[in-house]
């Protein structure tokens, strides 16, 4: 147990017993490891030996994200990588990484990278990156900068209602 | 070789805990382990690489304030530190080894951009990149 100042900025960052944090962090790597599952926030707190409205609190408060919206920018930043690096039809691609509808998964996919599949996959094979002589420790951080990119776009349009707060919700009218 | 980086540290949570993981699952040897007062000096070396220590060093006094330690602690348990990567001959054959010591994988070994690769956690949160030496390097 740490003691401390007890000043607004101290409590707000820098609270949060390292144990749970340590148990938050395995339900990430479970959702990074197969973000293409269902991942209920149920599922989730399991994993971290936690209550289900404990779990989704304290994992906003660890990673800034909420899980889902977290699983969701996971799936995206997959699709990516499958629409630049194989053959896959796009409808192939949104059920790979987890999505049930085609049209939840386009409109996920231009909330968050500010462009469709299919125009994301044209200009990527339009201007193809020179990765050969990249090792591959490189290159896996050079892929790094997408989730960057899809959390804090996300965080800009939070107010925005373009965004269902679950990925399995369709979003009433457009 | 006379210069160079000798020694690297990790901020671990317990050292006693990271020492039996590291020796006793990953099969480090304990290079220096020296204490003075509530300090510990700990590093341990990989086999087949002498030249080099890795530092497991637990955050507190007296090098840092118990705010500052707090803090490096939750950095450490969110998995926020810098990425690690350890060199195999054979990922998924050492996969199964540490495996079945105990070793918390987060991914399985996959065969991608011509090498195979695994992830791991000490228990900590450290998260190490286990790579399958290329066989045609550079």
């Amino acid at each position: 147990m740490a003691s401390g100042l007890g000043d607004e900025q101290d409590r707000r960052q820098a609270r949060q017993d390292p144990e749970l944090l340590r148990r938050l962090l395995r339900a990430k790597d479970r959702m990074d490891a197969a973000s293409h599952e269902e991942w209920p926030v149920g599922r989730l707190a399991r994993v971290s030996h936690v209550s289900e409205a404990h779990f989704a609190r304290s994992f906003k408060e660890a990673f800034g994200v909420p899980p889902h919206r977290y699983l969701l920018t996971r799936r995206i930043e997959r699709a990516v990588a499958l629409l630049r690096d194989s053959e896959l039809s796009i409808t192939e691609i949104a059920f790979e990484t987890g999505w049930k509808s085609l049209g939840t998964f386009g409109r996920t996919f231009r909330d968050v990278t500010g462009e469709s599949p299919g125009e994301l996959r044209a200009r990527e094979k339009a201007s193809p990156h020179q990765r050969g002589p990249v090792p591959p420790c490189y290159l896996a951080a050079a892929h790094r900068p997408h989730l960057t990119i899809a959390v804090s776009e996300k965080r800009r349009r939070e107010g925005s209602d373009s965004i269902p707060a679950n990925e399995d919700n369709e979003p009433e009218g457009t | 070789m006379s210069q160079g980086v000798e020694v690297v540290g990790l901020y671990v949570r317990d050292q006693d805990e990271a020492l039996e993981f590291y020796v006793e699952r990953l099969g480090f040897r304990v290079h220096t382990d020296a204490r003075n007062g509530h300090y510990r000096w700990l590093t341990v070396q990989h086999p087949e690489q002498p030249g080099f220590q890795l530092g497991l060093f637990a955050p507190g006094p007296p090098v840092h304030d118990e705010a500052t330690a707090q803090a490096l602690r939750e950095v450490v348990a969110k998995g926020a530190m810098p990425p690690l990567v350890l060199v195999v001959d054979d990922c998924r054959a050492e996969y199964e080894r540490l495996r079945a010591k105990g070793v918390e994988f987060t991914q399985e070994p996959v065969k991608r951009f011509g090498s195979v690769d695994a992830n791991f956690r000490d228990p900590s949160g450290n998260g190490w990149k286990m790579v399958e030496a290329r066989a045609v390097a550079r």
